[in-house]
């Protein structure tokens, strides 16, 4: 191996590959985080920095952001300075069928290990009090949790580095090392970077990056808006979202769906979501899109009505066919891991990503099962 | 709502916009004249409320204001309206949206103007610290002073017509502090006498500035403010060739205003919206790249007036006939072209006589506000660079929170973006900085009643 070599290249400066080069940092590894663009620069900086449980039903990606919610809470006290907020989510039905499921819902969520707390219509008033009258009721999930995400990944990659990680940004790769079958690291506009493991940490341009290495990972985007208004004193406490929002993130469907998704942040202003359309990196502002959020979000809070939107902007979820995550070694590219395609909950699912990956990477056993997210599933 | 599309839709009734409407109209176009202020003018000819004959003393050229306005005449005018957003293409139509209705057209002819560049200085978010603009506009537009004794601060000829306007309505101003040397003139000749009546118009402030005894210093900035609850005076210092402040020479000058602007920023949030192609002129901005018709990269999208190149009134005249010519697909007449020609060598004089040098962030000191919305100081705005890894003025907004505030960057971006480049190492501010601080696909704000589109949610002031 040349002097140079890193232990770990981690391709992607965005919060998945910021997370990976802490976790990876900070077990010893000398590691080179490596984007054609600049930190953040990509999906994390275009979304709210959730950190859900409440929109995941029982299974492989639940038990995947129960421990990453868990870790998000501890980076908080260990690297801290993005805003962690504790808010708790407010999963709102509008009929009593809706309501029914959505209690059916939290239960088999509870039987998992979430915090639940049924909420009947009478008493949404008190957790918040701008909410519509007219809904059936709701379910509150204390352990909703939100970041603001540009930041996350910057604190991360800053720890990163106090632990001698270096952070190149501006650098493109554009090949991969061989030696044999195996990945022995990445070839770059600013030459080659040997390493012991490479981990694509390239979000909606994952499959790009696995393409160079001659694997298939289908990564998709899925653009979403998000709505931001003037800054306001604490109106909306929670994020607080309707219970088709759940049903919408599941869907295959390429056309526009849109749900409601209201939440005040810590510096003031409130968000709204949430859109997703399957349209390419078509950056082009929808009117249309940005017309549905509004109304949507004024009938969920009608208090809002007369509130100012002042800012709008879009992003693309990386998305996976089967809505779950790329999480683990590639046996087709001995010394390849992926760590991409969390579409839209890719904040959240972070920390505990980027963990894994540095005990993969270390020969460890992983604290959780990573097989249903291996990355061959597609074939 | 619902009418059938307009030949033309011009945005912006200033110099350029009435002048596009007027040319477009001439060449028998249906066009449709959209501005945020409830009657023309724009910036340059604003005047007090439904009175267009007030404040004759104030304004230049009032003659050809008179012509462009009888010239818009057949326009169908939608005043008072805020535009949000365009959107489109010349194959499909393009839609002018505002908070209450949505204009058709076949083409587009953007008149955005621009506003105040500023620099930021110690105590500047301090009351009676006014752009020189936003002076400017309420003694034309409410004759209102911002004080009685007004420090007048910043570089360019525009400093000029506001320290003669505040000295005629009785202001004492205390000094002219030009942070360039206007001697530069002398070697720009050949750009300025093609265009004597700018001669004309400088020696006539010159002349105003001298019978009301205001001082005018050269290579002196106002570079710190002070006071408790309001301005109560400003230091002054001579500045370096890098616009350092030369130690010793700094002096406090007792004042309860001050006007301070650093040239202009072009308005380029409709432009940047529907994607056209952009350059950095020669005074640093960002500017909308149009050819000799006003063309933008866009087919159907023309730009004229300051958001192609701050360059004054008359150029955004010239600018704005030309583009409303070309968008009626009319001959474009060559003297049209030659003034055009004549008035942007002038504005090239003009940005080389008056650049704003690097120098301005010496003045500034860790804790100095840069955005004054969400309060981030110049020593956050640079963590975000050496700190938190940010190499381009938008990721450094948004770790530093720094123009996400209230005015969306309009008063901090370019700071942002000169600080960002500075701290990174960069020797200029690219292209790619100042669109990262320039785009807001949502214009101006507007309510979710509105934006929703539900008449029943008129929005609340």
């Amino acid at each position: 191996m040349p002097a140079d070599t890193a232990d770990v290249v981690v391709v992607g400066a965005g919060v998945v590959g910021a997370a990976t080069a802490w976790y990876a940092a900070r077990s010893g590894r000398s590691v080179t985080v490596v984007d054609r663009g600049s930190v953040a620069g990509g999906t994390t900086g275009a979304g709210e920095g959730n950190i859900l449980v409440s929109d995941k039903p029982p299974g492989a990606e639940l038990d995947l952001a129960r421990l990453s919610s868990a870790l998000w809470r501890d980076l908080a006290v260990e690297v801290g300075g993005f805003e962690y907020d504790t808010k708790g989510g407010l999963v709102v039905a509008s009929t009593p069928a809706g309501f029914d499921a959505l209690v059916a819902l939290a239960a088999r969520q509870h039987a998992a290990g979430v915090e639940t707390v049924v909420v009947p219509a009478g008493e949404l008033a008190e957790h918040e009090p701008h909410l519509t009258p007219s809904l059936a009721g709701g379910v509150l999930y204390p352990g909703d949790a939100q970041v603001q995400p540009m930041l996350a990944a910057a604190r991360l990659l800053r720890a990163a580095r106090t632990k001698g990680a270096r952070v190149r940004t501006g650098v493109e790769v554009t090949g991969f090392l061989r030696s044999g079958d195996r990945v022995t690291g990445v070839r770059t506009t600013a030459g080659d970077l040997p390493a012991g493991a490479v981990v694509n940490a390239a979000g909606t341009w994952g499959g790009e990056i696995a393409s160079l290495a001659g694997v298939d990972v289908p990564v998709l985007p899925r653009r979403g808006f998000i709505l931001v208004t003037e800054p306001l004193p604490r109106l909306v406490r929670h994020k607080v979202y309707a219970a088709e929002y759940v049903a919408d993130v599941a869907s295959d469907d390429a056309d526009l769906q849109t749900s409601p998704v209201v939440e005040g942040t810590e510096a003031g202003p409130i968000l709204i979501g949430a859109s997703r359309e399957r349209v390419g990196y078509d950056r082009t502002l929808s009117v249309r899109v940005l017309r549905a959020l509004a109304a949507q979000a004024v009938a969920l809070f009608p208090v809002l009505a007369g509130v100012q939107v002042i800012r709008a902007y879009r992003g693309f979820r990386p998305y996976c066919p089967d809505h779950l995550p790329v999480i683990g070694a590639d046996p087709r590219a001995p010394g390849l891991f992926h760590a991409c395609g969390h579409e839209g909950a890719g904040i959240g699912l972070a920390a505990a990503t980027g963990r894994l990956i540095a005990q993969l990477v270390d020969g460890d056993r992983p604290e959780l099962d990573v097989t249903p997210f291996r990355p061959e599933r597609f074939a | 709502m619902a009418t059938s599309p307009y030949d033309v839709a011009v945005v912006g009734a200033g110099p350029a916009g009435l002048a596009a409407a007027a040319a477009a109209l001439a060449g028998g176009a249906r066009v449709a004249l959209i501005d945020a202020g409830r009657q023309p003018g724009g910036q340059y000819w604003r005047h007090r409320p439904g009175d267009l004959g007030a404040v004759a003393d104030l304004h230049h050229d009032l003659g050809a204001f008179r012509a462009l306005v009888a010239g818009v005449a057949g326009a169908v005018r939608y005043f008072g309206q805020h535009v949000w957003n365009v959107s489109g293409s010349a194959a499909d139509g393009f839609a002018v949206l505002t908070a209450e209705t949505e204009v058709a057209a076949r083409s587009l002819v953007l008149a955005p103007g621009a506003y105040d560049r500023q620099v930021p200085f110690r105590s500047w978010d301090l009351p009676g610290v006014y752009t020189a603009g936003g002076a400017q506009a309420l003694l034309k537009g409410n004759e209102v002073l911002v004080g009685r004794r007004v420090v007048v601060g910043g570089t360019g000829p525009f400093l000029l017509p506001v320290a003669a306007g505040l000295a005629a309505r009785g202001a004492h101003v205390a000094g002219v502090y030009e942070a360039n040397a206007p001697a530069g003139w002398a070697r720009h000749t050949a750009a300025v006498l093609p265009v004597a009546a700018k001669l004309t118009e400088g020696a006539g402030y010159a002349a105003a500035l001298a019978r009301h005894r205001v001082p005018f210093h050269s290579r002196r900035a106002v570079v710190a403010a002070h006071g408790e609850q309001a301005v109560e005076a400003v230091t002054v210092a001579k500045l370096d060739r890098e616009w350092r402040i030369v130690p010793g020479s700094e002096r406090i000058v007792e004042c309860d205003a001050v006007a301070v602007g650093w040239g202009f920023t072009p308005q380029l949030e409709l432009p940047l919206a529907l994607g056209v192609a952009t350059r950095v002129d020669a005074d640093g901005s960002l500017v909308v790249e149009v050819d000799e018709r006003q063309r933008t990269s866009v087919p159907g999208v023309y730009v004229a007036g300051e958001a192609c190149g701050v360059g004054g009134a008359p150029l955004a005249v010239a600018e704005g006939e030309i583009a409303g010519t070309a968008a009626v697909a009319a001959p474009v007449p060559a003297r049209l072209r030659r003034r055009r020609r004549a008035l942007r060598r002038f504005a090239a004089a003009m940005h080389a006589v008056h650049p704003v040098r690097d120098g301005w962030q010496s003045w500034l000191g860790d804790d100095t506000l840069v955005c004054r919305c969400e309060e981030v100081t110049a020593g956050e705005v640079r963590a975000a660079v050496d700190d938190l890894g940010a190499t381009d003025a938008r990721t450094a907004k948004l770790l530093s929170r720094a123009g996400m505030g209230w005015c969306q960057g309009r008063v901090c971006g370019y700071a942002t973006a000169c600080l960002t480049a500075s701290a990174s190492g960069s020797a200029t501010v690219s292209a790619l900085d100042l669109q990262g601080v320039s785009e807001r696909p949502i214009a101006v704000p507007i309510s979710l009643g509105r934006l929703a589109g539900d008449a029943g949610h008129t929005g609340q002031q």
